[in-house]
């Protein structure tokens, strides 16, 4: 009884110190990096550039729509919405395939650095239903280093996707 | 009534159906897969060449089901060496359906492909694809030119037993990471099967003994 007493005070005194030692740690973390702007930026993710077709036009729906796909593009440092960038995505949705030059189109943010274009619905290929987008510098003022995502679903029904982009300026 | 009489009789008819009801067992395990494959929506955003490598996934997924089977001769009314014969068709099945897979994927989308084989891909699934298709190759090589090897019996069945093994375990993570046309249930049942049969033949035939053998040395 005595030993078990022990045992979880023990237990709640360690527990305690961590759970101080964490939240002390994170906020200065937290802080530090607020104070210094260290938004990093998003990095090119593997086969993000598969199948891209340079220079998609911006449109106002790609195909008949019925997918959302809507982001945030910042800059890397303190963070600051970028407004008028240009985002080309593609998937292999219900109308075709990645190659497809009708699976291609692209949009501009706004003036908070968002962005949302209506596409057709994405359905799993090569595996999985995943995204392919990109922020190309050389269809842009190239004053950002070009970046390509590949975000996945995280279920295949999803009929939207969120993704964020930080850029790093050149 | 003769007791002994009816008893064979009797042997003879449950014998026959269970040879009746292991074949249809079998057969629904290998048609079940590619019945709903041929049934999955997916396939109607695909264009027919991504939809027949698909399909020859599949069919690759079953022949390794087939495959110890006929080697261990299991399967009733085949007998050893027929088993034997047949196994190396099916050998040469297998790998024209691994051909057609990996081709038919190229086709649809050459980019993912070359990530793939280049072991750079994004996708877990297609690392175990690609180590499970060059098990799959070397464990023919090693057949096509087994007498030209001078190895003794017990070390290529060995070698190939140990090539197979890991085929069968990487196809199955390759199988069960993917979202495509197969049935989660008819996958999942399809894979256990395939890793039960190739257990089953490999402790059966005894094809590690070689390993045991120099363990012990």
């Amino acid at each position: 009884m005595n030993y078990r007493a022990t045992n979880r005070r023990q237990f709640l005194s360690v527990g305690a110190a961590t759970a101080g030692t964490v939240l002390f740690g994170g906020a200065t973390a937290f802080g530090a990096a607020a104070r210094a702007g260290n938004i990093a930026p998003t990095p090119t993710m593997r086969g993000g550039a598969n199948n891209y077709r340079p220079g998609a036009p911006i449109v106002e729906r790609i195909g008949g729509g019925g997918f959302w796909m809507s982001g945030t593009v910042r800059r890397a440092g303190d963070g600051a919405a970028l407004a008028g960038r240009r985002i080309q995505m593609w998937a292999h949705t219900t109308e075709g395939h990645e190659r497809d030059e009708r699976s291609h189109g692209a949009t501009l943010t706004d003036s908070d650095g968002s962005f949302r274009l209506e596409m057709p619905q994405i359905v799993p290929a090569f595996g999985q239903a995943h995204a392919h987008l990109a922020y190309d510098a050389e269809h842009d003022d190239s004053s950002f280093e070009t970046v390509f995502l590949r975000p996945i679903m995280s279920s295949s029904g999803d009929a939207s996707l969120h993704v964020e982009f930080v850029l790093q300026q050149v | 009534m003769n007791p002994e009489k009816f008893s064979a009789k009797h042997v003879l008819w449950s014998r026959l159906l269970k040879s009746v009801l292991l074949w249809v067992a079998l057969l629904a395990v290998i048609t079940l897969p590619a019945v709903i494959a041929a049934s999955s929506p997916l396939l109607a955003w695909r264009d027919p060449v991504y939809s027949a490598s698909g399909f020859a996934g599949v069919l690759a997924m079953t022949l390794l089901l087939v495959q110890p089977l006929l080697v261990g001769g299991y399967l009733p009314g085949v007998r050893k060496l027929r088993g034997r014969i047949t196994h190396r068709w099916m050998g040469a099945a297998l790998l024209g359906a691994v051909v057609i897979h990996v081709g038919g994927l190229w086709i649809t989308s050459p980019p993912d492909v070359v990530d793939a084989l280049l072991l750079r891909s994004p996708t877990p699934f297609s690392l175990w694809g690609v180590i499970a298709m060059w098990t799959t190759v070397a464990a023919a090589l090693l057949a096509v030119f087994r007498r030209r090897l001078r190895i003794t019996m017990r070390t290529w069945r060995c070698v190939h037993a140990l090539l197979v093994m890991s085929t069968v375990a990487a196809s199955t993570a390759h199988a069960l990471l993917i979202e495509g046309t197969m049935g989660t249930v008819s996958k999942v049942l399809l894979c256990a099967l395939a890793i039960s049969a190739t257990c089953w033949a490999v402790i059966d035939l005894r094809s590690l003994s070689g390993i045991t053998r120099w363990w012990r040395r």
